[in-house]
């Protein structure tokens, strides 16, 4: 869908890949690069489909994971407290945010859940997700979103209650698969 | 004061990361929140971080907020009455 021509930062990736998407929301400027990345992936994901024109907001749950949890703005909050702290970058200094960053511009209500792992694990996401979508949910997003530094990964999966067309069975199993294709597609 | 609210709207939009907005797209009387330019709390924050920053000045009372960030121009004219010389 986008790809950068040259190596370019993780700022300038997610800069140009906002603007490459069109996407009208000024917001987007003011976050930290974690939100960043997960407000793109999911306007990637979606491709244009409004879930929320689907089902009820408090049925719509986000559920992700990665291994650095907020460090890489941890860090540069840290830096900026040096001459005068940065309240902007303090309200991004914990990873959950991405999750109200997406909820925000999506327009969802339900249940949020962000786990910390060394990598990512398709065997507690599977159990995880199946979980909140038997406890009410209608639809959950979910997956790894990795911000640290220029090292960059970000895998993101929608599970729905209903049976869609061509929809992949949510089982661990299915998720390594997905998630070991992305990375050598990357 | 035109040229310290020009410098003004070029700071606002730097720290502000506003990058959607040119210097000349906020008016010198335009609110800088709710319907104006569409500023929040934590930029609320980082306007008070701005003005001691840039120009010495520490808000010695915090419930003046409000009228100092209406606008570009009731910042400018409390930086030209408090700015030491």
């Amino acid at each position: 869908m986008f790809e950068q021509q040259h190596a370019a930062s993780v700022d300038t990736f997610l800069a140009d890949a906002y603007e490459h998407l069109q996407i009208n929301y000024p917001k987007f400027y003011k976050m930290d690069n974690l939100s960043k990345a997960g407000v793109l992936g999911t306007e990637v994901l979606l491709n244009g489909r409004s879930l929320k024109d689907e089902y009820p907001p408090s049925g719509i749950a986000v559920v992700l994971s990665n291994a650095s949890a907020s460090l890489d703005t941890d860090l540069k909050y840290e830096a900026s407290t040096r001459k005068i702290a940065s309240p902007a970058l303090f309200v991004y200094t914990l990873p959950n945010i991405v999750m109200g960053e997406i909820c925000i511009r999506q327009g969802w209500k339900g249940e949020n859940g962000f786990f910390v792992f060394d990598k990512f694990d398709p065997l507690f996401m599977a159990s995880y997700v199946d979980q909140v979508l038997t406890e009410g949910a209608d639809a959950c997003l979910a997956g790894w979103i990795e911000i640290m530094g220029e090292r960059h990964n970000v895998f993101l999966y929608l599970v729905e209650n209903k049976n869609g067309m061509n929809a992949l069975p949510h089982t661990a199993a299915q998720l390594t698969e997905l998630y070991q294709k992305a990375l050598w597609t990357n | 004061m035109d040229e310290l609210m020009m410098d003004l709207k070029k700071k606002i939009i730097e720290a502000l990361n506003l990058k959607h907005l040119k210097p000349e797209d906020i008016g010198d009387d335009q609110p800088l929140f709710g319907d104006g330019v569409g500023l929040d709390s934590i930029d609320a924050l980082e306007l008070i971080v701005l003005m001691q920053h840039h120009y010495n000045i520490k808000l010695a009372d915090p419930e003046q907020g409000p009228k100092i960030f209406y606008s570009v121009k009731t910042m400018a004219e409390y930086i030209r009455s408090h700015q030491k010389v």
